[in-house]
């Protein structure tokens, strides 16, 4: 089957598929910059979507807003059918045990050796891991999924960025997350760190079915790993398609991610 | 009028601070006193401010000590009064000298430390990446921080004490001929519950102001990697001016209780 056919009747079947995140009508605005102006989205259940925007165009505003971070001034936010803005603490510390996040810069603690910053969501999170005394067996398991078994006692400071990235995807998987958001992955990197950076991505959805939302404004990650892409313009959801539909889109627009 | 609307803006933003500062420090005791409490932290943060501190003050007082005494031999002298040395030393190292010296140190050390750290971590989104994870940043960094200033500060003010008054007695055995069972003896004499016990409770609201203000500026740092600069020299800055309004309401209010 050609490859354009198997994404369509991806698409196609996206339908029937179950939602796990909905975002409607989101605004956002700090001071006079409105940021967000009505932006909407739908992941599903095991799919990779990439929201590709300019910088400031409030995709990390957006994302932030997803996990609680950052409060949205109006808008329906639901997370595995949760409504974010109405959960108190203890059930959205709950929710965000299933959702991983790998920040931008990768945020490790720089106090902390790579394996007390895999073990941090750990001890927050006893009970879904079972009450594990011994955590080193699942540090490792989690470090050899990104090839950097051998830093378990290293401090970030003695790690590059691209084993910072690694690392930090090391401990957003150690809770098993049903979804993953990236806020720019390869941002920073070099474009040969930054391949594979997309192909662990890859890897990991293969591996634990997770369903991801890709913050990012590389056309080449989004090639790689996206099922379908939304464009987010002026804080809105301006095109939504696959890479191919994008990619051949004669809108200026639309036009400018992808010229080279 | 540039000038009255600019000072108009800073009385404002001034004003605008203090309340602020007052919703964190309120919050702090909402925090302490809820479970979890991150006693792991605390201790790691208690030996950090405490054992990594000793050397600086303890170098600090000995050198007090020595020039107080040096300085004040020969008035003493002249007016045929140098056995009151070691009440005069005693006491006004224990009152006053000893922990607004401490205390000014630490918040050179300490806040400025606590203020780096908080807003390095604030930058590069180690908070939110906390926050993610399901613990509550607040309680993890800013309650153990607070906490273990309050609870080191009274301890390092004692040690700072006693190696100003060993200072003191250095020179008087040496100048004076005076031994230092002698010196100690009348040192202990001379003091009172009355100097003892403010002393020690003003060093507790000196901890609370440090670990307050560092974290305040820390926790709240913007503008980048700039910003983390701004956060730990204002943390300095207003650590030490709020350490003697601190020191005036202590001095005040224990006139009320023991009579000075």
């Amino acid at each position: 089957m050609e490859k354009q056919d198997y994404i369509s009747e991806q698409i196609d079947s996206l339908d029937q598929r179950e939602p796990v995140i909905e975002i409607r009508d989101l605004h956002k605005s700090f001071g006079d910059n409105h940021v967000l102006n009505g932006f909407s989205m739908t992941l599903y259940k095991g799919e990779n979507l990439v929201v590709m925007g300019k910088s400031g165009s409030g995709k990390s505003v957006m994302v932030k807003c997803l996990v609680g971070l950052i409060q949205p001034d109006s808008g329906f936010l639901s997370v595995m059918g949760k409504e974010i803005k109405t959960l108190d603490r203890k059930t959205l510390d709950a929710l965000r045990s299933d959702i991983g996040f790998l920040f931008q810069g990768s945020a490790l603690y720089d106090s902390m050796t790579v394996r007390e910053n895999l073990e941090f969501p750990m001890r927050r999170h006893k009970e879904k891991l079972g009450n594990i005394r011994d955590t080193t067996p699942m540090v490792l398991e989690a470090l050899e999924n990104v090839g950097l078994a051998h830093t378990v006692d290293l401090m970030p400071s003695e790690l590059s960025g691209g084993m910072k990235r690694r690392v930090a995807l090391a401990r957003t998987l150690i809770l098993k997350p049903k979804i993953i958001l990236y806020d720019e992955p390869t941002s920073g990197l070099d474009p040969i760190t930054s391949k594979e950076i997309i192909q662990l991505m890859g890897r990991v959805q293969k591996k634990y079915g997770t369903s991801s939302l890709i913050i990012t404004h590389d056309v080449d990650c989004a090639r790689v790993i996206s099922e379908r892409m939304v464009l987010l313009v002026e804080g809105k959801n301006y095109v939504e398609g696959s890479y191919t539909e994008l990619s051949k889109s004669t809108d200026p627009r639309v036009e400018a991610f992808f010229k080279k | 009028m540039a000038y009255v609307l600019q000072s108009q803006k800073k009385i404002r933003q001034f004003f605008i601070e203090i309340g602020e500062l007052s919703y964190f420090g309120m919050r702090y005791f909402k925090e302490a006193l809820k479970p979890p409490w991150e006693f792991r932290e605390l201790l790691r943060q208690c030996y950090h401010m405490g054992n990594r501190s000793l050397v600086l003050v303890g170098v600090t007082g000995f050198i007090i000590g020595l020039v107080l005494t040096l300085q004040t031999r020969p008035t003493l002298q002249e007016f045929g009064a140098v056995s009151w040395m070691p009440n005069m030393v005693g006491i006004s190292i224990v009152r006053e000298i000893g922990p607004v010296i401490t205390a000014l140190i630490c918040a050179g050390r300490i806040a400025s430390g606590i203020g780096a750290e908080l807003g390095s971590m604030r930058v590069t989104e180690q908070i939110d990446a906390m926050e993610v994870s399901g613990t509550n940043p607040f309680k993890y960094l800013v309650v153990t921080r607070i906490t273990a200033t309050m609870l080191m500060l009274p301890l390092l003010v004692i040690f700072g004490d006693m190696i100003a008054l060993f200072g003191s007695a250095l020179v008087e055995n040496l100048k004076g001929d005076v031994s230092f069972q002698l010196y100690f003896n009348t040192v202990f004499d001379a003091l009172e519950f009355g100097d003892l016990i403010p002393a020690t409770i003003k060093s507790f609201f000196f901890g609370f102001t440090i670990g307050l203000v560092g974290c305040y500026k820390g926790y709240y740092s913007k503008k980048g990697t700039a910003g983390v600069g701004i956060a730990a020299n204002t943390a300095v800055v207003t650590a030490s001016l709020l350490l003697f309004v601190v020191d005036f309401i202590a001095v005040f209010v224990s006139g009320i209780f023991f009579e000075l």
